[in-house]
């Protein structure tokens, strides 16, 4: 058994050699044990007995439910895909270390990117008008007096498109997008709660990395 | 029945006897009210209608024996009842034209026997019984209950009567029934008024509270007080009781000005004038008008007393902008047009969001609505005012006119549901003139107990509404848009409009107002009671630029805001403590927000936000958030830093250190707010002590050499404040700081920075080290350049400076040949006292050089100096007459000069009954230069100038001691003077002088014994007191002065007694 987790931890170290590589943000300790994490996060899921390629959605909905608050499915969805790089309907270990650092400690670029990725639903490259009505049409109260209850949604959409819709397109680019984050930070996120708070963010690393650490 | 007959209904002017009832519409419906009561009396209360009246009514009638039936004796043309009373005799009794009756019962059946005639019955009747109430109930009874007719019940009015009569409670009753009457007509009345005469009692209360703030506060006082003659407020806001309200009068003020005897005032509808006399709300005389009638108080006021009028003007500013009292928020003017408000947006507000939470902390704002007493509760008062406050803003109130007409036509029906809507409207927070502070009529002084130092106090102003007749903004609508979704959004909406809202311009009044107006406000100041920190961040985005608005301000207070951005303050976030702390700086610009912000510990914390490392040479991006954290934290200190109780506070909390940790900082936006905090509260001595011992002069110092004109202009101010100690004038020289003090006098542009820097230069200027150090940078020439075409605080300072400057006998010279002798002369006829006092002294400093007193004489500057002997400051007098002693010393023909001032000598004379020392030691001195000119002695001793010394002796001050003793030796040189000294008491004091440590007493004193030595009974007296001793000793002292009085007072004493001696011995 001690060989097995010795065998085991070779091979960890060597993954998260090359992962490291490309996760920034994390030192390669911190990627081992976001990959022992991965490890146990499979394991939960692996129920069948087969082995899969990775976390799938469910799973990682459920992770981001349970430990980042999150409660938007279209949002949750945004985010999967966005973790989900080649588009194998799977977070391989890869997507896992590589999205969370962006996730956790992303800086403002990356974050921009990364949130643009998930707003953009249908992965054309442009928030369109119909998308952000589409994830904002339950964030306002609706009158039930107004003729048209989507009226104020509608209005809604119609105001940030005039404040981030820079080259007047009717949708958002990349480019509308990143300048108007950068003017105004708050719209980083402005089409709904896709990155962790503080204290989820601190809650999850102290859990990764200091309690593995303990054991 | 009492109070409306004899006030409400008018009577033809022969009020007295048998006065006529004017036919005029309120009479006419005073009359059918009275009339009805007595028709269903005999009806409703069958019981009391029975009880026989004290006396009779007796009017002459117009009924004839004919028209009375049944139930009558009719004989003739008499007629009698036949219901009687216990003594036989008839209720009614009817002789043409004379009809007596005597109960109700009677008298409802008469009135139903007129028919047609019942008005004029009930008129000739009520002409003729001018005190039914008396007559129906005897005037024991009736003036029993009257008197306490205000709050007791019924049974306990029956307790009082009970021994007047076992058919008491009968009369109790009967009086409540007429008493009800009485109060149903003076409703009436009121209802009458409110639609007839548009009383508006706000104006005059916004003037009268404006006059107690810029009249009564302060050294320029213009009156002496000011108060109504009622603390009660009726719901209309008038003090003026409803029978006078008829006449359009709102209030009575008793007013005391300065100069002339007390006025008392009526505030009306037609304007204001002086009256009869009413000095307290029930006296029945003298509400006759005595006067013109004059427009507003102020008219008034300055037509009668002549120093209002004089003064009144130089506070123009608090005329324009009537501050009001802190208790009293935001009284609303008056103008109809500024009163628009659009009413519809408070009562949107009112119920949407959160409100009992915000209403109560609202109702801590420790304001009272006031209740109306019971006497005139149940008169419904209320109803009517509401309804004339109604029309009232809805004439102005566009949108609001509709609904407004709407209202009025439901009319008394709807009244229940009026009053509701007028409670409502006038929940706090509402600004409206029903708010009304419960003790209005005096002056409340605790509400002051705050100082501040800063003169450029912003107070709290009457709010301006904008007109809502206009056509509101666009913004207003998009703005009113976005506060919608702003309620009813989930927080991704909320950030989104939030993000929106911060594209308006919100520096522009318009869209600030229009926040508040939609009931923005409310929702933006819950947001920051919320967990999302997006929604704060984005909240206090928009309220820091909003807070630049007064009114906005007042509001965030008003709500409770304030207590959830300072406990943002707490928060882990940099940016919310930040963005919280950029907000408190705008909002605490007024006393009660800086209140807020200590009691709620806010001072504590943003002390804490000065902690950081403010002078790395790289920072973290972090690093770089804790400084900005910081320079927020010290903007909000500079702010809160107004109120002395602040700055006591920021001392508490262990800011100093900090403070002068951060002015180390090389940037120029934290140093602005570090440095003009400390400026603040250098005015503190222990700030000064601090800034001088935590070695910050040398930062200050160093700033001043800074290219920021603002930068500078707070250094300088701090140095100005702090060099009132030597060490730190000391200090300000060991780091060079005078330099660039003396080279920030060429900056006379701008006007501040020159005040400030010339400041620095006066106080620095109080060491002769520094004078000498800024004499190398010719720093004199340019401060007498500046003596001239400066503002008043540019030239105290300026002023104060080449005082200090001309103590050196070489810069005298300067100061001449630089023509500053005539500036300065010029500014003797000025009147800000503070500017007086430093030209006297510079004036008098120059005079010790011959040829400037010549200029000075010259130009008649002597007399100008003299002349301010009469102002009323002390500070002003004593420094002149200290100025007068080297001018008289030093001037031509000193003696011929003094003379040809008329009443000079004795103006002089009366200032030793001043109270003030320093004054009396000055007009000593001065008296005794005067009295070496023997004519002027004279004069002087014509005045009574040798009792006056002599009552002055018993003092222990010695600077006094020493003036008064000079004074009086001098003045012994004149007739019998010296004797007179002596029987006025003045030699015995004088003896214990000698026991005074101050050499300066020993050598005054011992000049004015041996002058007053020369009287044999003030030699004795000496000799009593034991003056030998140490006059022996003063012998031995190095002064030759000192030594030759001393001697030769012993030498008199001696003489006398060898005198004594030999008379013994040769007769």
């Amino acid at each position: 058994m001690s060989e097995m987790s010795a065998m085991n931890r070779k091979v960890i170290q060597t993954l998260a050699e090359t992962i490291s590589k490309h996760a920034e943000h994390f030192n390669k300790t911190e990627v081992e044990f976001l990959i022992r994490e991965f490890n146990v996060l499979l394991g939960e899921q692996t129920v069948s007995g087969r082995a899969v390629p990775g976390l799938d959605r469910g799973t990682f909905r459920s992770i981001l439910h349970n430990i980042f608050g999150m409660t938007d499915d279209m949002i949750m969805d945004g985010v999967f895909r966005t973790f989900d790089k080649d588009n194998d309907s799977f977070v391989s270990m890869k997507e896992w270390v590589e999205g969370l650092s962006v996730f956790l400690r992303g800086t403002l670029e990356e974050q921009i990117k990364y949130c643009f990725h998930v707003y953009d639903l249908n992965g054309d490259n442009y928030v369109s008008r119909e998308e952000m009505f589409h994830m904002l049409k339950n964030s306002l109260i609706r009158q039930p007096t107004e003729e048209d209850p989507d009226e104020g949604i509608k209005d809604l959409v119609e105001i940030t498109l005039k404040k981030m819709d820079y080259d007047h397109d009717g949708r958002l680019s990349f480019t509308d997008f990143e300048k108007s984050v950068r003017e105004e930070n708050l719209l980083l996120e402005a089409f709904g709660t896709c990155l962790p708070d503080t204290t989820s963010i601190e809650s999850f690393e102290h859990h990764v990395f200091q309690e593995q650490l303990e054991q | 029945m009492g109070l409306s007959l004899t006030r409400a209904a008018q009577w033809t002017p022969a009020s007295s006897g048998t006065g006529k009832l004017e036919s005029t519409p309120m009479n006419e419906s005073l009359l059918k009210e009275i009339l009805s009561f007595a028709e269903q009396f005999g009806s409703q209360h069958p019981q009391e209608a029975l009880h026989v009246f004290q006396e009779p009514l007796q009017w002459s009638t117009t009924l004839m024996a004919s028209d009375f039936k049944t139930d009558y004796d009719i004989s003739d043309s008499d007629v009698q009842s036949n219901e009687r009373d216990s003594e036989g005799l008839p209720l009614l009794q009817l002789s043409p034209p004379t009809v007596s009756v005597r109960s109700f019962s009677q008298l409802s059946k008469l009135v139903h026997l007129a028919e047609d005639k019942k008005v004029e019955e009930v008129q000739a009747c009520l002409e003729e019984n001018r005190y039914p109430v008396v007559k129906i109930l005897g005037s024991i009874v009736a003036s029993i209950l009257q008197g306490e007719d205000t709050d007791t019940d019924v049974l306990s009015l029956v307790d009082k009567v009970k021994d007047q009569g076992k058919d008491s409670e009968v009369k109790v009753k009967l009086f409540l029934f007429l008493r009800n009457l009485d109060n149903k007509l003076l409703s009436k009345c009121l209802e009458e008024i409110a639609g007839k005469i548009r009383l508006d009692p706000t104006a005059v209360k916004n003037e009268v509270d404006s006059l107690k703030q810029s009249s009564i506060e302060g050294e320029k006082r213009v009156l002496k007080s000011i108060q109504y003659t009622s603390d009660y407020i009726f719901s209309n806001g008038c003090r003026a009781p409803p029978w006078r309200q008829v006449h359009g009068e709102m209030c009575y003020l008793v007013i005391e000005p300065c100069d002339t005897e007390t006025l008392c005032v009526t505030c009306s509808t037609a304007g204001v004038f002086l009256n009869g006399g009413v000095k307290q709300e029930g006296e029945e005389s003298g509400y006759e008008r005595t006067s013109d009638v004059h427009r507003d108080l102020r008219t008034l006021l300055k037509s009668r007393s002549p120093h209002f009028a004089e003064n009144i003007n130089t506070q123009d500013f608090a005329v324009q902008e009537p501050p009001s009292t802190q208790k009293v928020q935001h009284v609303e003017p008056v103008d109809a047009e500024e009163r628009g408000q659009p009413q519809s947006s408070y009562e949107q507000r009112e119920k949407n969001v959160n409100e009992n939470a915000r209403q109560s902390l609202y109702k801590t704002g420790g304001e009272k609505k006031y209740e109306p007493c019971p006497r005139w509760r149940n008169l419904g008062l209320t109803s009517p005012c509401g309804e004339a406050e109604e029309k009232k803003r809805s004439k102005s109130s566009g949108e609001e006119k509709s609904d407004g007409i709407q209202k009025r036509k439901r009319g008394a029906g709807a009244k229940g549901k009026m009053k509701a809507e007028f409670s409502a409207s006038s929940l706090p927070g509402r600004p409206s003139s029903q708010k009304i502070k419960t003790s209005a009529g005096s002056m409340s002084l605790d509400a002051f107990s705050e100082s501040s130092s800063e003169s450029e106090e912003e107070e709290e102003q009457p709010e301006r509404r904008q007109e809502s007749n206009t056509d509101l903004p666009s913004e207003y609508w998009q703005i009113q848009k976005l506060v919608k979704y702003l309620k009813g959004g989930d927080q991704t909406a909320t950030v989104l409009t939030l993000c929106a809202m911060m594209d308006f311009n919100l520096m522009q009044e318009t869209c600030q107002l229009a926040i508040r107006d939609v009931g923005g406000l409310e929702v933006l100041i819950n947001l920051l009671d919320t967990d999302e920190v997006k929604c704060k961040i984005g909240s206090l985005k928009i309220l820091r630029k909003i807070s630049h608005n007064v009114q906005i301000r007042r509001a965030i207070v008003d709500m409770g805001g304030l207590q959830s951005i300072v406990r943002i303050l707490d928060s882990p976030v940099k940016d919310l403590k930040a963005l919280a702390a950029e907000t408190i700086s705008n909002v605490a610009r007024f006393r009660r927000a800086r209140r807020t912000v200590r009691q709620y510990g806010g001072i504590k914390k943003l002390v804490k936000l000065l902690d950081c490392v403010p002078n790395l040479a790289s920072l973290s991006a972090n690093q770089e958030k804790d400084v900005e954290v910081a320079r927020c934290g010290a903007l909000a200190l500079w702010s809160c830093s107004k109120s002395t109780k602040n700055k006591e506070a920021i001392r508490k909390a262990v800011g100093i250190p900090l403070l002068g940790r951060l002015l180390q900082s090389p940037h120029e936006n934290m140093l602005i707010p570090v440095v003009g905090t400390l400026q603040e509260c250098a005015s503190e001595e222990s700030y000064r002590i601090a800034i001088q011992t935590e070695g910050m002069i040398k930062d200050l110092v160093k700033n001043l050499s800074s290219d920021n004109d603002e930068l500078q202009m707070h250094c300088a101010s701090a140095i100005f404040k702090c060099a009132e100690g030597k060490q730190t004038r000391d200090l300000v020289r060991e780091y060079k700081g005078l330099q660039p003090l003396a080279s920030l006098l060429s900056k006379a542009s701008n006007k501040q920075l020159l005040a400030a820097a010339t400041g620095a230069i006066w106080k620095c200027s109080i060491s002769m080290e520094n004078v000498a150090k800024f004499q190398e940078y010719k720093a004199l020439e340019t401060l007498v350049g500046l003596l001239t075409n400066q503002p008043e605080e540019v030239l105290v300072n300026v002023v104060g400076a080449v005082g200090e400057f001309a103590r050196i006998p070489a810069n005298k010279a300067i100061i001449r040949k630089c023509g500053g002798i005539k500036s300065l002369v010029n500014l003797l006829t000025g009147t800000n006292q503070a500017l007086l006092v430093n030209v006297t002294n510079a004036v008098g400093a120059c005079a010790t050089d011959m040829d400037n007193m010549a200029i000075i004489d010259q130009l008649d500057g002597v007399r100008l100096v003299w002349s301010l002997l009469k102002n009323p400051s002390a500070e002003v007098q004593s420094s002149a007459a200290w100025a007068l002693c080297p001018c008289i010393n030093n001037a031509k023909d000193a003696g011929e000069m003094v003379r040809s001032l008329v009443g000079g000598l004795e103006l002089i004379v009366n200032l030793l009954k001043s109270t003030n020392n320093e004054v009396l030691a000055s007009i000593c001195a001065a008296i005794a230069k005067i009295a070496k000119d023997k004519e002027n002695l004279a004069v002087l001793t014509d005045h009574g100038v040798v009792p006056l010394l002599a009552k002055q002796t018993n003092t222990t001050d010695d600077r006094l001691r020493r003036h008064l003793a000079e004074a009086i030796g001098h003045c012994c040189m004149w007739g019998s003077n010296k004797a007179s000294f002596g029987d006025a008491g003045a030699v015995a004091p004088l003896v214990r002088y000698l026991k005074s440590k101050d050499k300066e007493v020993h050598q005054s004193t011992a000049m004015a014994l041996y002058q007053l030595s020369k009287d044999p009974n003030n030699c004795i007296t000496m000799h009593e007191k034991g003056v030998v001793k140490p006059l022996i000793h003063l012998m031995g002292s190095d002064e030759e002065m000192l030594q030759e009085a001393a001697a030769g007072c012993v030498r008199n004493i001696r003489l006398l007694a060898q005198a004594n001696r030999n008379a013994v011995l040769f007769n």
